[in-house]
């Protein structure tokens, strides 16, 4: 990794040193990599999730920036009457609104909520840490949870009871709402992501990301590895970069070649119940959703894995 | 200019969050506190109120909404009525903890299934352990001077806390009646710019409502029951204070031809109204019988029911809510502030109005003479149920 993160000389003025996220924990690294771009002039409502507890118990925070803590399915709601308010106290432009909710705070409970305030155009940056669980709570599916994933709500059990649905398409819910800016990212890119918090923060009106953001705890793998993970999930095609822009979409680091998922899903306790078949029928559906994406007619482009 | 206006119970309301000149003004229309929302929309659109008016897509984004604007130091008005209430119940509990002044006009509203949109009091008293400031209104002229003092008694730095008022569903809020709608200098005057002791800045970051252990809960808890305490002389200071400005006088509860009573009669809302055409009809008659409305019902005042409580011989009440399971709330209230009385009055208590039933000053009158009578019954007589 040669890219240059923007801002890191500046980081103990948003983010102090220590939290109480768990090692490796994928949403912690995303608050920073989003605060050291937006700066101190910036004002963060947090909704129920993990980041409720990484913040710190009271009285002691990590943050050196204002935080609002707000119910489950209020985070869209909340940013609405901040803005309104910084409008009336002529702060409106110079200091940037931030939503930082976790995958169930916003395709689940929170989405009437983000919907609205989307729909109602305030000025406000949503981002959506996605670790693809109701991990704060103690792994719970969501609907962000990907197909064949074991959660405490999705037990295998004799009967094979994992999450037989597919993760959520937020991104197209968010997209349906002609909203100016939006993108998804992964903490596996930390430049892409913080490029795309600037150009979220440059939009008037409001902006989403999905960052896709491992979880040691929830996905059962050693916390050293979330960064090789995420990355991982990006090369086999199960996640996929791109940005919404005036209505142009654009993807990044589209890849020559695809992983295949096996070694991904292997590195997971989260699927490890999963047999060979079923992972091959896991695959026969990521390809399809990788040809819809990337606009691949007849055979993927297979990348050998590394020996 | 102070003008006399022609105006329904919500037009009072909307009225009042334009005088207060509210900041910010998040809400969602439900029957019958639709036209709160509606009015407040046309003084925006014709530039008579200056405020961000925010449409959002649920009551519980109202009240988030209202957390979100008032965590921002401005001053907040919203409205609503029964299920946008029951709705926005977490967030009521929110509003309180997070110890922002919002001030909020309800409309009393029976609760469904089935669906009914006619007045009860269920909606509110339901919402009443939420550490919101609880006042009820008679009239119009009610609606539009507690509006005003709401924001003056909510943001008192001893009371930071928030305030709904309730008005009865179309009996007030769809029925228009002579209001004195005062000079916008003299309200400013009297209210003056909300000045928070925090908000998000920042210049001087903090994190608000982070987890906090046992070691802390507990007092945070306990500052509230201290602020509403407060509450109670703040209530009585600003209703003076709105009395000498205004020449209308307000308090925790009003007395109406209470001095030399024998029963008096303990009511809420618009009843408290047919309750005085009863009491002056009794009156007539030789009966001696007064009326106690409650203003306030969180903080409730002890002790004006217990000055009066000590005076007389029987208080009867007339609850607009039923909890199910167990007496009546406010009769309970009463019972539990006259208990430790050497020489307690005899309490009866009536569950009346339930989903709009009429409540006739007939029907009242009748409670009167039952409450000459004497003796207490504490479990509810249903006032014009019909029989099986």
């Amino acid at each position: 990794m040669t890219d240059k993160l923007v801002g890191t000389d500046d980081t103990e003025t948003v983010m102090l040193p220590g939290n109480a996220a768990c090692p490796g924990c994928g949403g912690s690294l995303a608050i920073r990599l989003a605060l050291e771009t937006l700066g101190k002039k910036t004002m963060v409502v947090v909704p129920a999730c993990c980041m409720s507890v990484i913040e710190g118990l009271y009285p002691k925070s990590c943050f050196n920036v204002p935080i609002m803590n707000i119910a489950f399915a209020s985070a869209g709601a909340a940013v609405s009457g901040l803005e309104a308010a910084l409008k009336r106290r002529g702060d409106a432009d110079e200091t940037t609104i931030l939503a930082f909710a976790g995958d169930g705070g916003t395709v689940d409970i929170g989405i009437q909520a983000l919907s609205g305030a989307i729909e109602r155009g305030h000025d406000f940056i949503y981002i959506c840490y996605d670790n693809e669980a109701y991990m704060n709570t103690g792994i719970q599916r969501s609907g962000s949870t990907p197909y064949g994933a074991w959660t405490t709500t999705t037990p295998v059990g004799t009967n094979r009871h994992y999450k037989r649905e597919f993760k959520k398409d937020i991104p197209s819910i968010i997209a349906a709402h002609n909203i100016p800016y939006m993108a998804t990212a992964s903490v596996g890119y930390p430049k892409d992501f913080q490029k795309k918090v600037k150009a979220a923060k440059d939009i008037k009106g409001p902006a989403f990301i999905q960052v896709h953001a491992p979880c040691p705890a929830g996905w059962k793998y050693e916390g050293r590895l979330s960064i090789k993970l995420a990355r991982m999930a990006h090369a086999c095609g199960m996640w996929k970069l791109f940005e919404l822009k005036e209505g142009q979409t654009s993807i990044q680091r589209r890849p020559k070649a695809f992983e295949p998922i096996k070694p991904y899903v292997r590195a997971q306790g989260r699927f490890g119940h999963l047999n060979d078949e079923e992972i091959s029928d896991m695959q026969e559906r990521v390809d399809a959703d990788i040809r819809d994406f990337y606009g691949i007619e007849g055979e993927i482009p297979v990348k050998e894995p590394k020996a | 200019m102070t003008t006399r206006e022609f105006v329904t119970g919500n037009m009072a309301a909307a009225h009042g969050a334009r005088l207060a000149r509210t900041d910010v003004v998040p809400a969602y229309p439900i029957t019958p506190q639709t036209q709160i929302v509606e009015h407040i929309s046309e003084f925006v659109a014709d530039g008579k109120m200056d405020c961000e008016f925010i449409r959002v897509e649920s009551e519980h984004s109202a009240m988030a909404a209202s957390i979100g604007a008032a965590f921002g130091g401005v001053r907040v008005f919203t409205a609503t009525s029964s299920h946008g209430l029951a709705y926005m119940h977490e967030m009521l509990h929110w509003a309180a903890h997070a110890r922002l002044p919002i001030v909020m006009g309800m409309v009393n509203r029976s609760m469904g299934p089935p669906w009914a949109i006619w007045s009860d009091h269920q909606d509110s008293i339901s919402a009443r352990d939420t550490g919101w400031i609880q006042l009820y209104v008679e009239n119009n002229q009610e609606v539009l001077d507690t509006c005003i003092q709401a924001f003056k008694v909510a943001e008192h730095p001893d009371v930071q806390l928030p305030l709904f008022f309730c008005q009865d569903a179309f009996i007030l809020s769809h029925t228009s009646a002579e209001v004195e709608m005062p000079d916008q200098a003299m309200v400013d005057r009297f209210i003056g710019k909300r000045k928070p002791l925090f908000k998000m800045d920042c210049d001087n970051p903090a994190t608000f409502g982070n987890i906090m252990s046992p070691d802390y809960y507990m007092e945070l808890k306990y500052q509230i029951e201290e602020s509403m305490a407060a509450a109670k002389r703040v209530l009585v200071e600003v209703g003076k204070e709105f009395g000498d400005v205004f020449g209308r006088p307000y308090g925790l509860v009003e007395e109406y031809k209470c001095e030399d009573a024998d029963a008096v009669l303990v009511a809420v809302g618009a009843v408290a109204g047919n309750a005085r055409v009863a009491v002056d009809s009794l009156r007539k008659k030789g009966k001696n019988v007064g009326l106690l409305k409650l203003r306030s019902y969180r903080p409730f005042p002890d002790e004006d029911v217990r000055r009066l409580a000590a005076k007389v011989k029987t208080l009867a009440v007339l609850d607009r809510a039923m909890p199910m399971g167990a007496r009546s709330q406010i009769a309970s209230d009463i019972m539990a502030a006259c208990y430790d009385m050497n020489d307690r009055p005899a309490i009866q208590s009536h569950v009346t109005g339930i989903g709009g039933r009429e409540v006739s000053p007939a029907q009242i009158e009748a409670i009167g003479e039952k409450a000459l009578k004497g003796g207490s019954s504490t479990h509810p007589t249903w006032l014009g149920l019909k029989e099986a």
